[in-house]
């Protein structure tokens, strides 16, 4: 008996290929339609990395990479669930998040961005949902950093998510946002999702999440591919 | 469907830190790499590399790869494949093309076996980069499983001129066995990309 397949990539939820504003796009999108492909057995798998694959610190990138005190920044706490698109927890699925330091600077070393690196800051961090699909980690918020796409451009301030959940049809990476972000509306890639599905990327801001004198708290769920209703055709 | 799917964005220039810190010479460990075989793991070893290009022919020195595949005997480590071992072999690799001066990426591995209701033996690729808002998957197959490949339900779904972007190349100059398999994301000799 095999499980049901997931549904499709929802292409009007996604960005498309290529999006010229976003210069890069340009030479690395394919230019021959994709093939669909019934999903099999190497479709309806994928890694399975649970509680047993974190670091005790991976969840608080505050402390993971603490050399001589704190990170700078302000502190925030990041939580949300993972569900299908049926609404169901997705439980035991990973979470890889990287971001910028709270000055706008990555620590990879391609990033020449003439801002301060924190020495006490990686900037990387894991967590695993819950049995109710419930995640969190603390970080210190990102700052906005410019890029050369265009003109005086620069990115909103934003978190990179990275998700398996049960199989690689169900792979996603994407980037969270915070909310009232007068970059938003100036950003390249946040433009190029489809406007009725851009809002899902930005995080809301949570008093409930917000721990009293420590982090504030934001908000982010998750929508990864559901299955299908019916069996698939054998 | 009552909610709606998470668009995706780019992975970005700078995953190195998060998503392979150990390659890349952060100190954080990494889930996975380049090396899904180890001295216990069962099979013919294999290198499968190669490299990914841009429609001008760029190679690509910011793009994230990585690779999912069935053991030697073609189980996937994975609940839904009801013949999955406890074998210990993962068979998930990542590797980002920035570090190898050629900007390869290179996987050690085993050759995987025929799956449960699948063709030929085969291993999945998904593909980020900088400038790809969506990833991508394909597939590589093996040029010495002609056979197999003659058979398998999906490259035989291909138009004949494209079956051969699939097919990593066997080099007979090596004493190991290596497989070279380049990545094309546009123009000519474009690699069959899935929609999974």
């Amino acid at each position: 008996m095999q499980d049901k397949p997931f549904n499709a990539r929802d292409w009007s939820s996604h960005p498309p290929l290529s999006h010229p504003s976003y210069k890069s796009t340009v030479l690395r999108a394919p230019k021959i339609p994709l093939v669909p492909l019934r999903q099999n057995l190497s479709e309806l798998t994928g890694p399975v990395f649970g509680h047993e694959s974190l670091g005790s610190l991976d969840h608080d990138l505050t402390k993971n990479a603490r050399k001589t005190g704190e990170p700078i920044g302000e502190r925030i706490a990041v939580t949300g669930r993972v569900l299908d698109e049926d609404g169901r927890p997705i439980a035991n699925t990973l979470l890889e998040i990287w971001q910028a330091n709270s000055a706008g600077r990555y620590i990879d070393s391609v990033d020449q961005h003439n801002a301060p690196l924190d020495p006490n800051f990686l900037g990387g961090g894991r967590c695993v949902t819950d049995g109710e699909g419930r995640y969190r980690f603390y970080s210190v918020k990102p700052g906005a950093y410019p890029w050369g796409n265009h003109a005086n451009g620069w990115r909103p301030a934003h978190i990179h998510f990275s998700l398996f959940g049960p199989s690689i049809a169900t792979r996603l990476i994407t980037q969270m946002y915070f909310p009232g972000d007068p970059l938003l509306d100036l950003d390249p890639i946040y433009l190029a999702t489809p406007a009725a599905a851009r809002e899902r990327l930005v995080s809301r801001f949570s008093l409930d999440a917000t721990e009293t004198g420590f982090a504030l708290g934001y908000a982010f769920d998750i929508v990864l591919r559901g299955r299908q209703q019916t069996p698939m055709e054998t | 469907m009552a909610l709606k799917q998470t668009p995706s964005q780019t992975v970005g220039p700078f995953f190195s830190f998060g998503l392979a810190p150990e390659q890349y010479g952060y100190a954080f460990a990494s889930l996975a790499g380049s090396q899904l075989a180890d001295a216990s793991t069962a099979g013919q070893r294999i290198r499968i590399t190669g490299r990914l290009l841009d429609g001008e022919g760029t190679i690509l020195n910011d793009a994230l790869i990585e690779i999912w595949q069935a053991d030697a005997e073609g189980r996937y480590a994975h609940p839904a494949d009801s013949r999955s071992s406890n074998a210990g072999f993962k068979g998930f690799g990542r590797m980002g093309t920035g570090t190898d001066p050629e900007r390869r990426f290179i996987f050690d591995t085993v050759m995987p076996g025929a799956t449960a209701g699948d063709g030929a033996p085969h291993v999945n690729i998904i593909v980020f980069a900088r400038g790809m808002l969506n990833h991508l998957y394909t597939r590589l197959y093996f040029e010495d499983q002609a056979e197999a490949n003659a058979r398998d339900p999906v490259l035989q779904g291909l138009p004949a001129d494209r079956r051969a972007t699939l097919i990593a190349r066997r080099d007979r100059q090596s004493a190991e066995r290596v497989y070279t398999f380049d990545i094309r994301l546009q123009g000519d000799n474009e690699t069959v990309f899935f929609d999974v």
